[in-house]
Order: C-alpha cells, then sequence, then structure tokens
C-alpha cells in the first residue's frame, strides 16, 4: 500500500491541565476523503491545527508526511507540503479583493519581493470563470469579497486549496452558514478531492453532510478516537446509533467484537 | 459553482465608484474647500505665495501621515511619533556638536528613528500589549529622555547654514519649489510602491484586516507590524530634521503639535480605524486640506485659536462618517 499523506503516531496535546488530545494515531492515504466526527470540544481543531503546523503537540507525539518524520513542523513548512485549510470560521479578509485572497500568505512576486499583479488577476480571473463559474462581468478578481455570499466566499477559500496543488485539503465545518443549494456544491468538491488522488480530512458536525462523500469515519471524544471504520462496513442508521452511545458512554461499541 | 445571489446587481461603474469612493470623495472634499477659500479670500488663493507656504510646512506633518496611515490599515495606531521626532533630532544635535560631520549626523538619527519605532512594534507584536497603550507610553518615555538630557534648552542648527545638506533637505527647488515638498513626494512615490505594489503591502492590507487568517494562510503578521512601526520611526527621524532645518533651530518641544493634524490627515483620508482599509492618496490630499485649514482659518480672518478646535473636530466627523458609511455597505 501506498505511503499515507499523513501519518500522527501518539500525538496528545495539553494546554496547561487541559489535555485536549490523548494519543492520537490518524494516517490518511491518497485518494481517500476522511470524516472527523465529534462532538464539541472533542479536539477537532486541535487535531487540525497540529496537522497544519499552527500548534506543537506534546514532546513524545509524531508527525510524518509521505514518511517523512517532522518534529517541528510550522504553518509555512506544512503548506510547502501541500496541506490546505479551509476553515468554519471566516478564512478570508473580507475588504480585500478577490485575488488579493486568492494569494494570501504567498502572493507572486519578483525576487525584491514587487508583486506581479497582473498575472495574479489573471489567474484569478482563469479560476473564477473555470472552477467557480462566474461569468458576470459585475464580479471580476477586483471586487471586495466582503460583497459576495457566503457559497460564493467559501467557493474561493476552496478554489485556493485547489489551486495550490494541495495534497492533504483539510475542510473544517465548510458548510456552516451556507445555504442548502451552497452545501451542496461543497459537498460536490468533497467528494472530488478522492477522485483527483489528493487526501482529504473533512470535519464537521453533520453527519448527513459527512457520511455521503467520504471513505472512512474518524470518531473523536474527548480527546481520544472512539472509533474508526470503513463507510462500506457501516450504514447511515448504524453510524447513527454508534454516534449517540459515544455521546452517553465515550465508546462507539456495546461491547468489543471477536 | 454558480454564482449566487450576491453576484446579481453590480454594474463594473458601481464597482469602480465603491473601490474608488475614497479617493473620489476626499479629492471633492479638497476642490471643495478649495472654492470656499478661493471666495473667501481670492486676494490670497490666487497669489502663488500661499502655496508655497503649504509646500513649505504640510511635508512637516504630511511625510508623518504616510507611513501612519500603513500603521493604521495595520490595525494599530502610533501615538508616540512626536516624541521620536524630538529623541532623533536630538541624536542629530549632538552628533552635530561633537563631531561637526552632517554625514554622520543623519544615519544616527534615522537609526535612532527606526530603533524607537521598531521597539514600538516589538512590544505590540512579540509581547502583545495594545499599540494605543505601548505608544502613549513610549511616547512620554522618549519626550522624558529628552527633557533629562536637554534640560529644555534647545541648539541652534546655524552650522548647517550656507551647506550642500541643507539646501537638500530644505532648499528650494528653482527659487520656489521647497525641497521638504520634493521628498515628501518622492517618499509618498516609496510608500505607494510599497503599500500597493510589493508583498509587504500586501501583508499589510491583510494583517488589519485579518490577521487570525493571515497567520494560518502563512504572513508573518508580527513581521509586517514591526516594519510598519519601524517606517513610521523612520518618517517621524526624517519629518523632524526638515522641521528643525526650515527654523535652523533644535527645539527640545520638537513635535509638540503635530499629533493632532498628523491624526487628522490620516483619517480624513479615509483610512479606516478598523484597518484593512486605507490609501495613501487620500491621507496625501487630505494632509494638504489640514495644512490649508490651518492656513485658510487666518486668511479668512478667523482667530488661530480655532485651529485646534476644527482639527479635532475633523478627526471626530471623519471616523464617524467613515464607519457610518461602511455599515452601510456591510
Amino acid at each position: 500500500m501506498a505511503e499515507p499523506t499523513v501519518r500522527l503516531i501518539h500525538v496528545s496535546k495539553s494546554f496547561g491541565e487541559v489535555k485536549s488530545l490523548q494519543e492520537i494515531n490518524l494516517e490518511v492515504y491518497p485518494g481517500e476523503v476522511v470524516g472527523l466526527l465529534g462532538d464539541n470540544g472533542a479536539g477537532k481543531s486541535t487535531l487540525i491545527k497540529i496537522i497544519t503546523g499552527y500548534y506543537q503537540p506534546d514532546p513524545g507525539g509524531e508527525i510524518y508526511f509521505h514518511g517523512q518524520r517532522f518534529d517541528h513542523l510550522t504553518v509555512a513548512k506544512a503548506r510547502q507540503l501541500g496541506v490546505e485549510t479551509v476553515y468554519q470560521e471566516k478564512a478570508l479578509a473580507d475588504d480585500q479583493s478577490v485575488w488579493r485572497n486568492m494569494f494570501m500568505g504567498r502572493e507572486l512576486a519578483n525576487r525584491w519581493g514587487m508583486l506581479d499583479i497582473g498575472k495574479m488577476r489573471s489567474i484569478t480571473q482563469q479560476m473564477m470563470t473555470q472552477h467557480m463559474g462566474f461569468t458576470s462581468k459585475a464580479v471580476s478578481p477586483d471586487t471586495p469579497v466582503r460583497t459576495m455570499s457566503g457559497g460564493e466566499r467559501q467557493g474561493i477559500a476552496i478554489t485556493r486549496a485547489l489551486h495550490f496543488e494541495a495534497e492533504l485539503i483539510i475542510l473544517d465545518e465548510p458548510t456552516m452558514a451556507l445555504s442548502l443549494s451552497e452545501t451542496r456544491k461543497v459537498l460536490d468538491f468533497i467528494a472530488g478531492i478522492a477522485q483527483a488522488g489528493k487526501a482529504g480530512i473533512f470535519i464537521d458536525h453533520n453527519i448527513f453532510h459527512v457520511y455521503p462523500v467520504v471513505d472512512r469515519i474518524v470518531v473523536l471524544d474527548r480527546g481520544r478516537i472512539a472509533g474508526e471504520f470503513k463507510k462500506a462496513d457501516v450504514t447511515l442508521d448504524e453510524l447513527i446509533d454508534r454516534l449517540y452511545r459515544v455521546a452517553r458512554t465515550g465508546r462507539l461499541e456495546q461491547e468489543k467484537k471477536p | 459553482m454558480n454564482p449566487g445571489k450576491g453576484a446579481a446587481g453590480r454594474s463594473p461603474l458601481l464597482l469602480w465608484l465603491r473601490s474608488n469612493a475614497l479617493q473620489v470623495g476626499i479629492t471633492a472634499v479638497a476642490i471643495v474647500i478649495w472654492a470656499i477659500f478661493a471666495i473667501g479670500s481670492p486676494e490670497t488663493f490666487f497669489r502663488p505665495n500661499i502655496y508655497q507656504a503649504f509646500m513649505s510646512t504640510t511635508p512637516f506633518f504630511g511625510i508623518m501621515a504616510l507611513p501612519l496611515t500603513m500603521v493604521v490599515i495595520a490595525r494599530e495606531i502610533d501615538l508616540s511619533f512626536p516624541s521620536i521626532m524630538t529623541v532623533s533630532m536630538w541624536v542629530f544635535a549632538s552628533v552635530m556638536m561633537a563631531t561637526g560631520n552632517l554625514a554622520l549626523a543623519l544615519p544616527l538619527m534615522l537609526l535612532m528613528g527606526v530603533g524607537a519605532g521598531m521597539l514600538n512594534g516589538i512590544i505590540v507584536a512579540k509581547i502583545g500589549v495594545p499599540s494605543l497603550v505601548v505608544t502613549i507610553g513610549t511616547s512620554f518615555f522618549w519626550r522624558g529622555v529628552v527633557k533629562v538630557l536637554t534640560g529644555g534648552t534647545g541648539t541652534s542648527l546655524l552650522p548647517t547654514r550656507e551647506t550642500f545638506f541643507y539646501d537638500v533637505f530644505v532648499g528650494r527647488l528653482f527659487g520656489f519649489i521647497p525641497m521638504q515638498m520634493v521628498w515628501m513626494v518622492l517618499f509618498a512615490l516609496f510608500c505607494w510602491l510599497l503599500l500597493n505594489r510589493h508583498r509587504f503591502g500586501a501583508h499589510v492590507y491583510l494583517t488589519g484586516d485579518n490577521a487570525d487568517s493571515a497567520r494560518l494562510m502563512g504572513v508573518d503578521v508580527d513581521r509586517t507590524k514591526i516594519g510598519v512601526f519601524g517606517l513610521a520611526g523612520f518618517a517621524a527621524a526624517f519629518a523632524g530634521l526638515v522641521a528643525s532645518l526650515e527654523v535652523t533651530y533644535y527645539w527640545p518641544t520638537l513635535g509638540e503639535g503635530y499629533l493632532l493634524n498628523t491624526l487628522s490627515s490620516v483619517f480624513l483620508g479615509g483610512t479606516s480605524v478598523f484597518g484593512g482599509i486605507g490609501t495613501l492618496y487620500g491621507t496625501f490630499v487630505a494632509s494638504f486640506i489640514v495644512g490649508a485649514i490651518n492656513a485658510g482659518i487666518v486668511a479668512i480672518g478667523m482667530s488661530g485659536f480655532w485651529t485646534e478646535l476644527i482639527y479635532g473636530l475633523i478627526l471626530v466627523l471623519s471616523v464617524v462618517t467613515q464607519t457610518l458609511v461602511g455599515r452601510r455597505i456591510r
């Protein structure tokens, strides 16, 4: 089997006395989307921030990308490795134009740092017409994103991730605050990640969004992995039953299977 | 994906107006104010002398308002620049008195300004103290340093007179245009390139607009903040130099009286108190409006005591207007 895109071994994270994550082992392979389910406070966001280099895990935890270990992962390093995140909260700079958001943090520039605005605008224009379906003349790469709808804005965040040759795309509740039809578009995109041979981690607490588009589901509860199974092995109804059980008892199964 | 509801009803003209509303607005304000003064006092405003006076005095705070605009776009504030002016200029005067070497005094003075500015930036970015508090503190600190070191007595800059150095900074180009005006234009162009055509400027806007997201996307927010504060310190030192050379005297009180008109220039120019929005063009035009108001008040026969009242009013009105207009767009 291929090397996993990302592998976490014994990853824990404490904030003072609070143990946010305990002994997490997780692998995500190319061509699969893993659904990460868990209640508020289960540690989903902390886990994501470790993978993206925003937090350092407690000593003892190991992070591998394509089989190579990284001890001091930084945000810049993680991005270089192809980790892209689409956040639940506002990931865009609202008063800035589409192109400035599209190239946030990695502006195209010459070696003196002077921006290549023409190129950034034309790439943005191309992405807007080809991937995001903007045909109206009224919306240009110079449009401030504040004037756009929630779906359009999430589209920018997702297209941004796609454009930069992401290896691992993390979606942190990307459908929050979206209308039904806009949610549909986002889910279509998530299904497309695996087809493109990329790896994805899809976080949500709406199981009806997660189940249809993922290959594997990992359930997180109070900082631990409470269970992990392939979608093929479990129906939606069984999954819901188990999640209720996790919420009550912290365990997925009533008893261990032999 | 198809465009959602947000895409409807956006004509190109409206979009252009919206994205350039600040510049259009401030230009209109400038024209209206000029017209008022021209009608009120035509004998003054149709003669070149008044414009030479504007070009002579406006750069003293205009040079400072340009990088301060970038500080505010990055969602920070610097209230310490008047004190950085005086402490940097004290370095200049002291080195000049001790060595007589102007070519040594100049870089040391600028270094003092950049250093004091970066100190603000480091305390704000690395320690996380709000810039309002930090710069009030450093403002008193540097002013205090100067008071202790000088005992309140100034230094004559007479040795700079009749030198090339003097002509370069505050001479008269073609016998008419004050050199400080030329420097302000050059500095404005430099700042414009930095803010609008350089990666640093892109990061300034992103930092002020959404620092969390910018950080997650790999923007070095701390370095950007330290950078804008450093640039503000540089400008403070430079503005202090031209203001002192113009009167050939270093007063330890240098910078006092520049706080209000500098801040007024920035906010009248349309820079948002909430960060992320602002233009150098707006600040540039606004600084001349502020300068003209001072001269205009005197020219149309009002007492000079009115200027402070009017600057204060301009500052409050411009931030209130911005916030109300911004809320309507949002």
